[in-house]
């Protein structure tokens, strides 16, 4: 098989990725595209692995040692995301800007315990 | 023990006694009283012993190396120097301190702050007392600096009145203006003799062998003069001293009377070789001593306040003593401070107890007083002593040392004197016999005005404490016959006769005859207006330390009269005698208002000045130097709006510019 194929096939993925990081609002889909152009990255290390016809098969080894640290990764990264469902009641990431420069001495960031209050009541 | 341990252990016995009173103050009261007079007492009795076992015989002479100074031949050293002058002023100052101790502890006997008092008076004699014995300028200097500083304190004690607390920082001022140029002077006279012991120095001055000489002698003596009219209150250095007397009244005796203001004639008088090289310094000298005598005479004529009429009086005498140092007669020189140190000393002391029995310092509200001399009986009778003394009256002491200075000065005017201008000599004499006529005048008129008043009766404030009148007593024996002893003396000193002569004795004695009628016939036309016109803000407290009445004298004086100086009092004689001069007089012919106008002022623009130019011109360039980089800094927070996904997005488009940039070098070069 032409290396073409698995080459551009990678491309897309990342494409869809990075759109997806960049434009999702949702935490969870930004997780998944994040998953997604890990998972181009692996498609082409298989790929030139077998391309280069390498002895040790670096490219496959590599493959597996990031889809552990990937299955890691995105448990703490949906655990994190669950919390911060469950405390602010919304998983927008448009919306978590807590850590924004304030515009003035009166533009203080939301008080997080009194949203984290109320976004309790609501799942409760 | 040996004479040197007994002269090292002088200055060292009231040093460790101050120490000890400082750290022992608080904790243990009871011991402050022996702490303050035993250590003091007994460096005097060591005094008096070395001052009978060394007077006569050869100086006595020991020094060890205290510290090198990068030069080895010229090291700094602890020595000592004792010969008649240092024994005798030694002396002085060993007895004045014992009576103003012991006075001390009657006059401020329930007050708060006794302790570091008297702590600060031991310290004070301690360094006079290392003053007289160095024979190191460096040494000398350090007690110099040392009696600067506890003055300073000691005319502070009442800071709680705004007087006070000016008058001590105007002495620690002025006379710190005069130290200035006396610390060059030192290092240059060291520097030209080679050497920084006093001895040494006059030594090489004195033998043509030594190969030493001054270059520029008449440089080096203005400046020590500098420092020597500082200390000593001559003009025009001399405004401190009258406002000192904000102080308590034992300090005044001790250190505005008899001993600090000596040590800068006491300086010049070890130093005299000096001085006597320049005919020029030796010139300003008589001319500084003589603008000194008169103008402090004629002051004291107008003081209201009986301690500053006591202060001028002080300048004058100190200016008698400078005037005999200026014809180079050092012998007449002392003679002069150590009577004049006893029969002061004793007025300051009789002055305290007078304030405390009248409940004022004020002549004019004294001059109101029926029976204050019988009130206060020791204080009137010692008084009486000191101010005949003061007035140069035979057989008192004042009397001889007095003639002794007019002597010299005859004896220079006549061109007797090697190596002193006819006109030092010619200057020192006339204003000389011009101030014997004032200064009897002044004292007439204040034993007349003290003692002699008289509408209504003196408030009867109880018997004086017995330790107060004692020592008037104790020091109103040398002022009576201290003088006698002009015959002795010579030996102790250089050899100069100190006998009266006849000429300047009668011309002195009868124009101090003359100043004393002319008083007493004013007085007498005057005293009828007194009855007219009643005056007075009379501070009692019967029970209370004889402080507490000072205290409220001195605030009270402004307010009651207008003036701290001198009083609206038309039964004043010296209103008459003065004329027109009087107001000035009373102001100290306006040197205050002088020195306001030629140096606070000045030196208060130039503090404004400084002070716009930190906070307008130099702040302005460092906010500056702030600004830009905050606007900077404000901009660039602009990005940060908490959207992690416009984060990414600039980060990759980022890595995308330097990835094509990178490609496209790559390209450039490979192609190349």
């Amino acid at each position: 098989m032409h290396l073409a194929y698995p080459a551009v096939l990678a491309v897309l993925l990342f494409c869809v990725g990075i759109y997806g990081v960049l434009a999702r609002r949702n935490a969870i889909l930004v997780l998944i595209s994040v998953e997604l152009m890990l998972n181009a990255v692996n498609l082409n290390l298989v790929a030139f692995d077998v391309w280069l016809r390498d002895t040790l098969h670096t490219g496959q080894a590599l493959t597996l040692f990031i889809i552990a640290v990937a299955a890691a990764e995105i448990g703490i990264g949906l655990a994190i995301v669950l919390l911060v469902h469950r405390n602010r009641g919304t998983a927008d990431i448009d919306r978590l800007r807590d850590l924004r420069e304030p515009e003035g001495p009166d533009d203080e960031p939301e008080a997080p315990a009194e949203q984290g209050h109320s976004a309790g009541r609501q799942t409760a | 023990m040996t004479t040197t341990t007994l002269a090292v252990l002088v200055p060292l016995l009231p040093f460790l006694g101050a120490v000890a009173g400082l750290l022992l103050g608080r904790r243990a009261p009871g011991f402050v009283r022996p702490l303050a007079v035993l250590p003091t007492l007994l460096a005097t009795c060591l005094a008096g012993v070395i001052a009978f076992q060394h007077g006569e015989s050869d100086p006595l002479k020991a020094a060890t190396e205290l510290t090198p100074t990068g030069n080895a031949a010229l090291p700094v050293e602890l020595a000592l120097h004792i010969d008649g002058f240092a024994a005798l002023v030694l002396l002085l100052v060993g007895v004045v301190a014992c009576c103003v101790q012991l006075y001390s502890t009657g006059y401020l006997r329930e007050d708060r702050r006794y302790s570091s008092y008297a702590a600060l008076v031991s310290l004070f004699t301690s360094a006079m007392f290392l003053v007289v014995y160095s024979d190191d300028l460096i040494v000398l200097l350090v007690g110099w600096e040392i009696m600067g500083i506890c003055s300073y304190f000691l005319v502070g004690h009442y800071w709680e009145t705004r007087a006070a607390r000016d008058a001590s920082l105007k002495a620690f001022l002025v006379t710190k203006l005069g130290d200035v140029p006396f610390l060059i002077g030192i290092l240059a006279l060291a520097s030209e003799m080679g050497s920084f012991r006093i001895s040494t120095i006059t030594a090489r001055l004195g033998s043509s062998l030594s190969g030493f000489h001054l270059d520029n002698p008449t440089l080096i003596a203005l400046l020590l003069l500098a420092g020597v009219a500082g200390k000593s209150a001559l003009f025009p250095l001399h405004t401190w001293l009258p406002d000192a007397m904000a102080g308590p009244t034992p300090v005044s005796a001790l250190i505005h009377a008899a001993t600090m203001v000596a040590a800068g004639i006491y300086f010049v008088a070890r130093l005299l070789p000096v001085f006597a090289a320049s005919a020029a310094a030796l010139t300003v000298l008589a001319l500084m001593a003589a603008v000194t005598m008169v103008g402090s005479a004629l002051a004291a004529l107008a003081q209201d306040d009986i301690k500053r009429v006591l202060a001028y009086s002080t300048i004058g005498q100190l200016a008698y003593m400078a005037g005999a140092l200026a014809v180079a007669d050092r012998g007449a020189a002392v003679f002069h401070l150590v009577s004049h140190g006893a029969f002061k000393a004793l007025l300051f002391l009789g002055a305290g107890v007078l304030i405390h029995a009248a409940g004022t310092n004020s002549l004019a509200a004294m001059s109101r007083m029926r029976g204050l001399a019988q009130r206060a009986p020791d204080a009137y009778w010692t008084m009486t002593i000191a101010l005949l003394a003061l007035a140069a009256i035979p057989p008192f002491a004042g009397f001889f040392s007095k003639e002794a200075v007019l002597g010299a000065a005859e004896h220079a005017a006549l061109g007797d004197a090697h190596g002193v201008p006819v006109g030092a000599g010619w200057t020192v004499l006339i204003s000389g016999l011009a101030t014997a006529l004032l200064t009897a005048a002044y004292a007439a008129r204040l034993w007349l005005r003290a003692f002699h008043g008289g509408t209504q009766d003196a408030p009867d404030h109880g018997r004086e404490p017995a330790v107060m009148t004692t020592v008037l007593w104790v020091l109103a024996l040398p002022s009576l016959a201290f003088g006698i002893l002009y015959g002795v003396l010579p030996d102790w000193f250089d050899g100069h006769s100190l006998t009266p002569t006849l000429i300047t004795s009668v011309l002195a004695t009868g124009l101090a005859g003359v100043g004393g009628i002319m008083t007493y016939a004013t007085w007498r036309h005057t005293t009828v207006f007194a009855a007219r016109v009643p005056l007075g803000a009379v501070a009692a407290h019967p029970e209370r330390d004889p402080a507490v009445s000072e205290v409220e004298a001195i605030v009270s004086h402004e307010p009651a009269y207008g003036d701290r100086a001198g009083a609206p009092d038309p039964a004043d004689p010296g209103r008459l005698l003065l004329g027109p001069l009087y107001r000035h007089a009373a102001q100290g012919f306006h040197l205050d208002a002088v020195y306001t106008a030629l140096v606070v002022r000045p030196v208060q623009a130039a503090a404004r000045l400084v002070r716009f130019l930190d906070r307008t011109v130099v702040d302005t360039y460092v906010r500056g130097a702030g600004l830009g980089p905050r606007l900077l800094g404000s901009a660039v927070r602009r990005a940060q709006t908490g959207n992690a996904q416009t984060y990414l997005g600039a980060l990759l488009a980022g890595s995308l510019v330097l990835a094509v940039a990178a490609v496209l070098v790559a390209a450039g070069t490979g192609g190349a």
